[in-house]
C-alpha cells in the first residue's frame, strides 16, 4: 500500500518523456534524409527533361505561325510554318477515340461496380486487366491487321483512334469502376429504401457522387494516349500540310511531327522537333490542369 | 394510412448461414415496436426483411410471410421497389445524400418518381422538414448541402427524408447510435409524435431507449456464435421491462449478460 502511494504521489522526473536515445536519434535522422534524398533524385530527371525540352523547344513554340499553319511548302532547311496540322490530327485523333472508348468504357465499370457478379465479371475484370498490359505497338498491329488488312480500309487518323481505344478502355474502366466502388453502399441502400429503383439508384444517386473522380480518370487516360506514337507509326502516313478528312489520307500528329524532324538534319528541323516535343508537353499538362480543375469544381461540397 | 405487420414462421439465410429461425410477431398500427437483443442476434436482419432491404445482400434469402394489412409483401407478384416505397427506412448512421442539398434531400425520393412540381415538392420539403423536427433550423439554408448539418440534424433530415413519400410504416435501425444523447433526445421525442401518424418498428441498443419510446417489445436472442438466432418473447414494454414471461429475457434486461 505504502509502496504504491509514494509511486503515485512522487512527481514525475523530468527525464521520463524527455531523453531520446542516441540510437532512436540516429535512425531518425537517417530515415529522414533517406526519403527526402530518393524525392530529390527522383526530381532531378523530370527537372533535367523538362528543362532540355522548354529549352530547346520554346523559340520554335513563340514564333508567331506556330499554332496557325502548318509545314506545307516549307523548305526543310527555314525556320517558317507551324503545327497547326499536327495539333489538329493529335487533337481530333485523341477526340475521337475519348468518343468510343469513354461510352464502352463507363457502361462496362457501371456493369463490373454495380451488377457483375459470378465467371462473367471475373471474365471482363481478367480481360481489362490483359488488355492494359497490351503494349501500344501490338494494339497498333492488331488495328492494321483487323482495319486494313481484314476489312480493307485505308490508312487513316480513325484507325489510329481505333488503335488508341484499345489503350484508353483498360484506363477509363479501371478509374470509373474504382470511383464507382468507393461511392458507400449507405446511398444505394437509402436511396433504395425510398422505394427508387436500382438504374435510378446508379444514375441519379452513385454517378452524382462519383462524378468528379471520373472525370478526372478520363482527362488522364487522355493525357495518357495523346502521346502514344506506335499507333501513328503504324496505322497512318505523315503529312506536312493539314487533312480533315479523317477517314483517308495522310494526317500529322505530334508525335508523328517529332519523328519526321528528327530525319531532318538542318537546324531548322530540330528546332521544330523540340518545339512539336514542347507542344505535346504542353497539350498533356494542359489535359492533366483540366482534369484538377474539373475535379475540384464538380467535388462533393458540405458548405 | 399506418398499416400493421404480421410476421409469420420467417426464416432468413445469408447464402448456406442460416441467420434468424422460426420468426413470428405483429406489428400493431400507429404502435412503436422494439427490437432488442444481444449483437449478432438478427434484429436488424429482421428488421430489413420487413421492407425487402435484406435482399440487397447478394446471396440473401426469406422463406415465411411477411403480411402487410394482409397481403405478403414476398408473394412472387411483388415489386420490392413498391414494397420499399410504403415501408420507409432509417439506418444506423446518418447518410444524405452528398450531391443534393438540404431540400432535395428531402424531396429525392418525390423527384425520383418523377414528381415534378416545384410547388408541391416546396410544400412537401416544409412539411416533412417540420415533421422531423427540423425546420426551425434548416429554413434559413434549404440550399445548402446535407452535408454540412451535424450529426443529430443530418439524421432527422433522412427521417424527414423516410416520412416525405408517405410511407405508412416507418422501420428504424439504431437510429441514435452514432448520435450524442441531445440529439438522441431529439430523435426520441420525434418518434413519439410520428406515431400518431406511423407504425415505427425501432432496433436498438439501448434498453432504456426501448423503455422510453416503445409500446411493445421483442427480444431477440442467439445461442451461440454460427448459429440462427431467434425471437424470445414479445410482449407490451411494460410487462418485458417488469416482469418477463421468459427467464432469458430477465437475465438480458438486467444485465445478467449480452
Amino acid at each position: 500500500m505504502t509502496t504504491t502511494d509514494t509511486l503515485t504521489d512522487r512527481p514525475l522526473s523530468a527525464s521520463t518523456f524527455q531523453h531520446l536515445s542516441a540510437g532512436r536519434r540516429l535512425r531518425n535522422s537517417l530515415a529522414t534524409a533517406l526519403v527526402t534524398g530518393a524525392f530529390l533524385v527522383a526530381l532531378i530527371p523530370l527537372g533535367w527533361l523538362l528543362y532540355t525540352v522548354i529549352s530547346r523547344g520554346y523559340e520554335a513554340v513563340l514564333s508567331d505561325r506556330w499554332f496557325t499553319h502548318s509545314l506545307a511548302g516549307v523548305m526543310p532547311e527555314q525556320f517558317a510554318g507551324g503545327i497547326y496540322h499536327a495539333l489538329y490530327g493529335t487533337l481530333v485523333q485523341g477526340v475521337m477515340c475519348a468518343l468510343i472508348a469513354i461510352p464502352i468504357g463507363v457502361f462496362t465499370a457501371i456493369y463490373l461496380a454495380e451488377y457483375g457478379r459470378g465467371w462473367l465479371a471475373r471474365t471482363v475484370t481478367f480481360m481489362v486487366d490483359i488488355l492494359s498490359g497490351v503494349p501500344s505497338i501490338v494494339a497498333a498491329l492488331f488495328i492494321f491487321a483487323l482495319w486494313i488488312t481484314v476489312l480493307g480500309f485505308p490508312k487513316s487518323a480513325f484507325a489510329v483512334s481505333l488503335a488508341l481505344v484499345l489503350l484508353m478502355l483498360p484506363i477509363v474502366i479501371r478509374s470509373t469502376e474504382e470511383m464507382l466502388r468507393l461511392v458507400p453502399d449507405q446511398l444505394r441502400e437509402a436511396s433504395y429504401a425510398l422505394g427508387v429503383p436500382k438504374w435510378k439508384t446508379i444514375v441519379r444517386i452513385v454517378l452524382p457522387t462519383a462524378f468528379s473522380g471520373m472525370i478526372t480518370g478520363m482527362m488522364l487516360a487522355m493525357a495518357r494516349v495523346l502521346g502514344e506514337t506506335a499507333p501513328v507509326l503504324v496505322l497512318v502516313g505523315y503529312s506536312r500540310s493539314i487533312n480533315y478528312d479523317v477517314f483517308e489520307g495522310n494526317m500529322a500528329s505530334l508525335p508523328l511531327t517529332v519523328m519526321n524532324e528528327l530525319l531532318n538534319p538542318e537546324p531548322a528541323g530540330m528546332a521544330r522537333m523540340w518545339g512539336a516535343a514542347l507542344t505535346l508537353v504542353l497539350v498533356v499538362m494542359f489535359f492533366n490542369l483540366a482534369a484538377a480543375v474539373i475535379s475540384r469544381l464538380s467535388a462533393v461540397k458540405t458548405k | 394510412m399506418a398499416k400493421r405487420i404480421d410476421v409469420k414462421d420467417v426464416n432468413i439465410y445469408y447464402g448456406k448461414f442460416h441467420a434468424v429461425r422460426d420468426v413470428t410477431l405483429s406489428v400493431p398500427p400507429k404502435q412503436v415496436t422494439a427490437f432488442i437483443g444481444p449483437s449478432g442476434c438478427g434484429k436488424s436482419t429482421v428488421l430489413r426483411t420487413l421492407n425487402r432491404m435484406h435482399e440487397v445482400i447478394p446471396g440473401a434469402r426469406v422463406d415465411g410471410k411477411v403480411l402487410l394489412d394482409g397481403e405478403n409483401i414476398y408473394a412472387p407478384a411483388v415489386d420490392p421497389v413498391q414494397v420499399r416505397r410504403t415501408i420507409g427506412m432509417v439506418f444506423q448512421s446518418p447518410n444524405p445524400f452528398p450531391t443534393m442539398s438540404i431540400r432535395d434531400n428531402v424531396v429525392a425520393g418525390l423527384k425520383l418518381s418523377g414528381v415534378r412540381s416545384k410547388q408541391r415538392l416546396d410544400e412537401v420539403a416544409e412539411q416533412a422538414l417540420r415533421g422531423a423536427n427540423l425546420w426551425n433550423e434548416v429554413a434559413d439554408r434549404l440550399n445548402k448541402p446535407g452535408g454540412g448539418l451535424s450529426g443529430g440534424q443530418q439524421q432527422r433530415l433522412c427521417i424527414a427524408r423516410a416520412i416525405a413519400v408517405q410511407p405508412d410504416v416507418l422501420l428504424m435501425d439504431e437510429p441514435c447510435s452514432a448520435l450524442d444523447p441531445i440529439s438522441t433526445l431529439a430523435i426520441e421525442d420525434l418518434i413519439s409524435d410520428l406515431k400518431q401518424h406511423y407504425t415505427i418498428v425501432i432496433v436498438t441498443h439501448n434498453m432504456q431507449q426501448a423503455a422510453r419510446v416503445s409500446d411493445q417489445t421483442a427480444f431477440f436472442n442467439v445461442p451461440g456464435v454460427g448459429e440462427a438466432g431467434r425471437l424470445v418473447e414479445i410482449n407490451e414494454t411494460e410487462k418485458i421491462f417488469s416482469n418477463p414471461d421468459q427467464q432469458a429475457t430477465e437475465d438480458y434486461i438486467s444485465g445478467r449478460f449480452g
